[in-house]
């Protein structure tokens, strides 16, 4: 399979499309098209497709689902996010010029080791990599080295994520407790409320979507992709083989892990704050849904679904917050029982169709799902 | 084939724990009982804050009793004068009043007394006649003659200094009345007074039979010659000795003084004495620390034993599981709003009702839901989240987004007094019996029933159980109402513990999913061996380092845990194990 098939292509070019509407919108006009708030909105998006694609391509590729991964999401988010404090300086309301706000206000006089460096970007960049990174090799390794494999790994997945969520919420952590980090002012100096930071952020979470899905469509079609699909259809079989489906599938979730981290630390900005919400587990469940939504394991399905139902999230739980939660239901429901794949499958149908109509050459069919 | 009921290693060893536990509980019974129980009747499970707990503002010396309705000391009516300096503006003259009617034992002064202490007691202006005022009224007290009903009637108001005065007075009262359970609870309330008079409680303690009370009233003794510094050396080695025999921890402040102070051979005595409390306290909270572990782990088996039928038989990922508990919960409040006189047997009726109710749903979700992802079980997973939050997005719509309120009927509140020094609350005793209820009929309806054994045939082997005739997929949907109607059972249970609201199940499905992985899936008796220890282990860490914390490691420790030993505590051996 090449690289560039026709849906990177399409998907190239409506990205590109997109943001480059947006971009010339907000820049090149006296008085912008859209809104800087449209803008991060559609960055926040962005941000989370790149978690759908991560989530994708652990479940989508190789038959893990992880109900844990908006854990690695939130870990990036707070890597970044302790730069984002420390760029506060002496800006914050208790004027301290290392210490950020909250911990002035539980008492602390010094930083704790684990925030040391943390005013260097690069090190923040190294953070949002080697935290979540790390944390899913740990993770990842105990468990596959002990077959912990399907339902069980979902479970605890969702546990560890739940354990993450309680001890954030602690504020003897350093991390700033229930209200987690926020009222940032500058990233490298610049104001971060400014329309350019806006859009140069929106333009980076493109970049990096891009990249990913890029990342993600020469995994799945290279040899390793084709090995994740067989550990997918039967491990047992795999193994057999001689593969070590441990080491494939460790190596997998941790590269997942830091896209989803990156995605979160470029999630924080945009948002403007983080806090433990993140670790929820339903925040990771609505994502995999998403992933559900869209059609797993396609990659562009995840992005789809990331976009449809955030946006929809955005519009629906402001427009009927009481309806919003029977909606949300019913729509897990129906992707799972009659939704099998997802939208990417149904616009497969769809445009198989449209070819009969035109009497063009006929689509080729998409590979025999497994038993 | 029904086998026999025996008890492998599982049983074993809960058997064997329980054991010590009630080693343990009974072991502090033997010896010298004198501390009211200072233990909050109903404290939060799992950091939920407990509903429908009316009490009293505490006194710094335990409720006072009732007063006795019996004559108790022959005693005449009340001279004129007494009530008379009672209706006085002067705070002295009321003073005065108070001691005098303290000296009369007539039914008249201690219903004068109760009264003044809870503010019923009613004085009016133009007739001069005191009044008890009462549901639906005011009943005339005092004098006979009086009006019967006052034109305006006022309250005698007492400040604090009498309040601490009438609650010894009435604790002191009593000590004579003759119901026992009365008088224990008097002496034991009067350790912590300020006030006492000494010549009556020993006077008292040559009267007093009931070894309890005895030792109470030697305590209030002992420590009253500590603290009377006129009194002679001898003497207070003497309150010492006698307070070594016997378990007073209100004495700890009085000895901590002792054993500084400047006499050498009291402070020795007094240090001696409290070496011997502290260890008995900490040996009497290591009793309660394991109480309250074994009442959370219940709570948590109970919820888990639903799960580990539906999720560890069929391997079936139930995530709306909680909102099975959930309608149980809201089973109890339904039944309640209906009965509101009879809370009890609403309670008690809530049970059947529940596990109908959430075995039908559950059996619904089976049906429609569950049936077409057989093959599937991680999108199950995601369906029933999905119906999970209908449900309680239903719960809060239809009902209410608040908590609802629900009755502790009498038999669920209240304390078990396994001796006056320690006593448990009677609720987590009965929610553990539950449990243990609970288990033992599930366990039962798996092995000694035609539907437990085609569950079991199903689960171990679905296509060899449909060649030989088993109806698999009824049972898949008998088996889930099984489950679920056990979780609505739990929900009864919760209901007692917890707030009840929509999101009651989520509170706990992260935790019962834990317990039933921790115990080994497809085990009972894992379960209920997993979910008692991770109770237990929860209440020990927690007073180390917060609760928080505690539940931390546990998950932690529980995650790790499961990374070694993928199949639990007590995994199944097999063919059967291979998921």
């Amino acid at each position: 399979m090449a690289v560039f098939d026709r849906g990177l292509k399409i998907f190239s070019l409506v990205l590109a499309l997109g943001v480059g509407t947006i971009i010339f919108g907000c820049l090149g006009f006296e008085r912008p098209l859209f809104s800087t708030l449209t803008v991060g909105l559609l960055g926040k998006y962005l941000c989370y497709a790149v978690l759908a694609l991560s989530i994708d391509l652990v479940w989508g590729y190789m038959g893990i689902l992880s109900l844990g991964h908006g854990a690695f999401f939130a870990l990036g988010g707070y890597a970044f996010g302790m730069y984002l404090m420390r760029q506060i300086g002496a800006q914050g309301v208790y004027g301290d010029a290392i210490l950020p706000d909250f911990m002035v206000f539980i008492g602390w006089d010094r930083l704790p080791w684990y925030w040391q460096g943390s005013e260097y970007f690069i090190v923040a960049l190294l953070l949002v990599i080697v935290a979540p990174g790390g944390l899913a090799l740990v993770f990842g390794w105990t468990a596959f080295r002990s077959r912990v494999s399907g339902v069980y790994f979902s479970i605890m997945s969702q546990a560890l994520t739940y354990a993450l969520l309680l001890a954030f919420y602690l504020n003897s952590l350093g991390f700033g407790g229930n209200n987690g980090f926020t009222d940032f002012k500058s990233i490298l100096g610049l104001d971060i409320h400014s329309p350019s930071m806006i859009v140069s952020l929106f333009g980076a979470s493109a970049l990096l979507l891009w990249l990913a899905a890029l990342a993600a469509r020469v995994l799945v079609t290279s040899r390793l992709g084709l090995v994740m699909m067989a550990i997918r259809d039967n491990e047992e079989r795999v193994r057999f083989a001689g593969y070590k489906v441990e080491n494939v599938k460790v190596a997998i979730f941790a590269f997942s892990a830091i896209l989803a981290g990156l995605g979160g630390a470029l999630y924080v900005p945009q948002a403007g704050i983080i806090n433990p919400s993140l670790f929820a587990p339903i925040f990771s469940i609505e994502m995999v849904v998403c992933v559900a939504l869209g059609g797993r394991g396609t990659l562009y399905g995840a992005i789809i679904g990331a976009f449809v139902v955030n946006y929809a999230k955005s519009r629906l739980s402001t427009a009927v917050p009481d309806l919003w939660p029977f909606l949300l239901g019913a729509l897990f429901v129906l992707v799972t029982v009659f939704g099998r794949e997802g939208a990417m499958g149904f616009g497969r149908q769809i445009g198989r169709q449209i070819g009969r109509w035109l009497g063009g050459p006929k689509l080729k069919a998409p590979e025999e799902e497994r038993a | 084939m029904p086998r026999l009921f025996f008890l492998n290693f599982p049983a074993r060893a809960l058997l064997l724990s329980l054991g010590l536990a009630l080693a343990l509980a009974t072991l502090p019974t033997d010896r010298g009982l004198a501390q009211a129980d200072p233990s909050p009747a109903r404290e939060s499970l799992a950091g939920v804050s407990q509903s429908g707990e009316s009490q009293v503002a505490g006194s710094p010396f335990g409720e006072p009793q009732e007063p006795p309705t019996a004559d108790l000391a022959a005693g005449t009516d009340l001279s004129a004068p007494v009530l008379a300096s009672l209706q006085s503006s002067k705070v002295g003259d009321r003073d005065a009043a108070i001691q005098e009617l303290g000296l009369d034992f007539s039914p008249l002064s201690s219903q004068i007394l109760a009264g003044l202490l809870q503010g019923r007691l009613h004085l009016d202006r133009a007739s001069g006649a005191f009044y008890l005022e009462e549901e639906g009224g005011f009943r005339l007290l005092w004098p006979e003659t009086g009006p019967s009903t006052p034109e305006n009637p006022r309250k005698v108001a007492v400040n604090n200094r009498q309040r601490e005065t009438l609650e010894g007075l009435l604790n002191s009262r009593a000590l004579r009345d003759p119901d026992l359970e009365r008088r224990r609870r008097a002496a034991a309330a009067l350790i912590g007074a300020t006030k006492v008079d000494l010549a009556l409680i020993q006077n008292l303690l040559t009267q007093e039979a009931d070894e309890r009370t005895r030792d109470s009233l030697r305590v209030i003794v002992a420590l009253g010659a500590l603290r009377d510094s006129g009194s002679p050396l001898s003497a207070k080695l003497a309150a010492l000795q006698d307070l070594e025999g016997l378990y007073a921890p209100a004495a700890q402040a009085d000895l901590k003084l002792l054993a500084q102070g400047q006499e050498p051979q009291l402070a020795q005595a007094a240090s001696r004495v409290l070496r011997r409390l502290e260890a008995r306290a900490q040996h009497l909270a290591l009793v309660e620390t394991f109480f309250f572990g074994l009442s959370l782990g219940s709570v948590l088996v109970l919820i888990a034993i639903g799960l580990a039928i539906t999720f560890g038989v069929m391997g079936v990922i139930n995530m709306a599981h909680g909102e099975m508990a959930m309608l149980g919960a809201y089973t109890v409040w339904a039944l309640q709003t209906l009965w509101p006189q009879s809370p009890g047997l609403a309670l008690l009726l809530a049970l059947p009702t529940a596990f109908v109710v959430a075995g039908l749903v559950g059996g619904a979700i089976e049906l429609t839901v569950i049936r077409p992802l057989y093959q599937r079980p991680l999108e199950t997973l995601l369906a029933t989240f999905g119906l999970s939050l209908i449900l309680q997005q239903a719960a809060r719509k239809g009902i209410s987004s608040m908590n609802v309120p629900v009755t502790t009927p009498g038999f669920m509140s209240g304390q078990w007094l396994i001796s006056s020094n320690f006593s448990l609350s009677q609720g987590r005793v009965i929610i553990i019996l539950f449990c243990l209820l609970v288990f033992a009929v599930v366990y039962l309806i798996m092995r000694k029933t035609r539907l437990g054994l085609e569950i079991r045939a199903v689960t171990q082997n679905r296509a060899m159980a449909r060649a030989l005739g088993v109806p698999s997929s009824r049972v898949d949907t008998l088996t889930f109402a099984l489950g679920s109607g056990v979780a609505g059972i739990s929900g009864v249970a919760l209901s007692q513990l917890t707030n009840v609201g929509p999101n009651l199940g989520q509170d706990y499905i992260v935790d019962s999913f834990m317990v039933v992985v921790f115990g080994g899936v497809g085990n009972l008796w894992g379960t209920l061996v997993g979910g008692l220890i991770i109770g237990l282990a929860n209440k020990f860490l927690e007073p180390l380092n917060g609760a928080m914390l505690a539940k931390i490691t546990i998950m932690v420790g529980l995650i790790l845990f499961i990374q070694r030993h993928p199949r639990g505590l007590f995994p199944q051996r097999g063919r059967v194990a291979s998921f």
